[in-house]
């Protein structure tokens, strides 16, 4: 399949005239039709999209620049509310939902003329590292269809590498954006908490959920963020962007120290994904990086931390899916009790249900204090140790995952070994800071990509520095 | 390693209004004693003299002027959604008997 330009070369095109923003929609729902077999997407916005897409032509006719995304179609994870289709974060519960406003994240990108064109199928609610807890479908991964495209913003990754949209968005609450570009092969980042606003994304753990690119190159996730991140008045817990943008980065590495986290160089990691970063560590040498081994002994607790505190959100956001205002009913009961117990009963998967009753039992008042607010103090004790790593260096680097993306049916039917497919992307969620995956290399077949992460509100230098090592993995 | 009985996650499933089925009664009271033996790893974590995380942008109070917003969503849209309305309200079961 043929591949997109650079997004701003599409943009630029657009507002020349040269390209019809209605030939890139169609372009891409065409794509889309024909690349059914993934099972990457849940709907299309075909009607809003062609007429917004006139929208832009017309404006382009009439003498106006249409924004820095003038034409360019993405494709947003169905957890994000969106016109055009139904929102259903691939939840039966949600199935119907006509979503009465839009995500601030989607405003903004139509404000600098993209077009959303389809939502991509997810595990139900973004529980997952697989995309196979979708109520709806299960997504192949675009290298081997055998295989999982990771998750849970599996939709998302496979679309941006089947080609087809330039860009989509994810979400990413303990790896959801990182962990499936590693397994499918695109760029994800996962910014500091709170630079793009959460508004009308449909919550699973509010302190740990932030908003991303997913894109086939680091400088167009780049672009994507400067158009999305700041504050906005509908999330208080938004904050300001970087006072320089995030697009024309510096992606010089000479005299950068980066560390390589020990803890995620154990045992556990595939071979080949150790042999393909040492080869990139060469290079980085070679680029001016100073690499040190950096050990943060409390990572392994990380995940423990993160399957308290998530299901403990989950379970109070969850609340809200109740039957009665919007989303699936339950018409044959007696009363509202019964009309809210079997509406959650039916509306809800496995892996919900499973979060609910964890989240409720770690917020019961006997066991309140073990769990919740023991979990709540050693994420301070992450937060620390992660703040005194980067008063010695710049980045760390480690891998994204212990292996390379498992087969589907691999792991469906162990709860906690799904789990642990998140043990080195739920740190960086647990401190706020940013995060971004970068492919790097081939074997078996499959993707290989690394982890890269810096300070709090450091996404700037992250992304320059993702940058060259992009450039040095090609 | 925490056992967990059946009917204390029947408890649990009622005070999350959730009825679950007798074979998910059975497989989330084994599921969640995995889990929960997983996580009392944190057991050992040493937590003398820190404060609890809530919350990470170290932002505090943030307000906003006390005046009406329009946030103009469409109210049809909205009663669209409704599984069950009568005159622009929504309808529900009864709640007394």
């Amino acid at each position: 399949m043929k591949s997109w330009d650079n997004i701003t070369k599409i943009a630029l095109s657009v507002n020349d005239g040269k390209t019809s923003a209605l030939e890139l929609v169609n372009e891409s729902l065409s794509r889309i039709e024909g690349a059914k077999e993934y099972s990457a997407i849940i709907s299309t916005t075909k009607e809003r999209a062609i007429e917004r897409a006139k929208l832009i032509d017309d404006g382009v006719k009439s003498g106006k620049n249409m924004g820095r995304l003038a034409g360019v179609p993405f494709i947003a994870k169905d957890n994000f509310l969106t016109f055009g289709s139904e929102t259903t974060a691939a939840s039966n519960i949600l199935k119907g939902f006509n979503a009465p406003y839009q995500a601030s994240a989607i405003v903004k990108l139509e404000a600098e003329g993209a077009i959303c064109v389809a939502k991509a199928n997810l595990d139900a609610f973004a529980h997952g590292a697989s995309t196979e807890n979708s109520d709806f479908m299960v997504t192949k991964n675009p290298h081997d269809k055998t295989r999982v495209p990771g998750g849970s913003s599996g939709g998302s990754a496979a679309s941006v590498v089947l080609g087809l949209a330039p860009f989509s968005l994810g979400t990413d609450t303990g790896g959801s954006i990182r962990q499936p570009a590693s397994f499918s092969g695109c760029v994800g980042l996962k910014p500091t908490y709170g630079l793009v606003s959460r508004s009308g994304v449909v919550a699973m753990a509010s302190s740990l959920d932030c908003i991303g690119p997913m894109t086939k190159t680091v400088g167009e996730a780049s672009l994507i963020l400067d158009v999305m991140s700041g504050r906005d008045p509908l999330d208080s817990t938004t904050i300001e962007k970087d006072s320089l943008g995030y697009v024309s980065l510096d992606a010089d590495l000479k005299g950068k120290k980066i560390g390589l986290v020990k803890e995620y160089f154990d045992d556990s990691l595939d071979k080949s994904i150790k042999e393909s970063i040492d080869e990139l560590i060469d290079k980085l040498k070679t680029a001016g990086a100073e690499i040190v081994e950096i050990s943060l002994p409390i990572l392994p607790s990380a995940l423990a931390v993160y399957y308290i505190l998530c299901p403990a959100e989950v379970s109070s956001n969850l609340s809200r899916y109740d039957g009665q205002r919007f989303g699936y009913s339950f018409d044959k009961a007696n009363d509202l009790n019964e009309s809210y117990s079997e509406s959650r009963a039916r509306g809800f998967g496995k892996e919900a249900k499973r979060r609910i009753i964890i989240g409720t039992y770690v917020l019961s008042s006997g066991y309140y204090d073990a769990y919740y607010k023991k979990a709540q103090l050693v994420r301070t004790k992450i937060v620390k140790d992660f703040e005194k790593a980067f008063k010695s260096v710049d980045f760390l680097l480690g891998p994204v995952a212990p292996t390379q993306a498992f087969k589907i049916g691999e792991k469906s039917n162990d709860p906690l070994a799904m789990y642990l497919s998140d043990v080195m992307t739920v740190a960086p969620n647990l401190a706020g800071i940013p995060s971004i995956t970068i492919p790097i290399d081939e074997k078996n077949n499959l993707p290989v990509a690394v982890q890269l992460m810096a300070a709090q509100k450091q996404d700037r230098p992250l992304l320059g520095a993702a940058k060259k090592i992009e450039e040095l993995s090609q | 390693m925490v056992k967990i009985s059946q009917e204390e996650i029947l408890k649990l499933a009622n005070l999350a209004q959730l009825k679950l089925s007798k074979e998910e009664l059975t497989e989330f009271s084994s599921e969640l004693s995995t889990i929960l033996d997983y996580v009392s790893q944190l057991d050992k974590v040493d937590v003398e003299g820190l404060e609890p995380t809530y919350q990470v942008t170290g932002l505090k109070n943030v307000t906003r002027d006390d005046v009406k917003i329009d946030y103009e969503v469409d109210k049809d849209l909205l009663m669209s959604n409704l599984p069950d309305s009568q005159d622009g309200q929504i309808k529900v079961k009864r709640m007394i008997g």
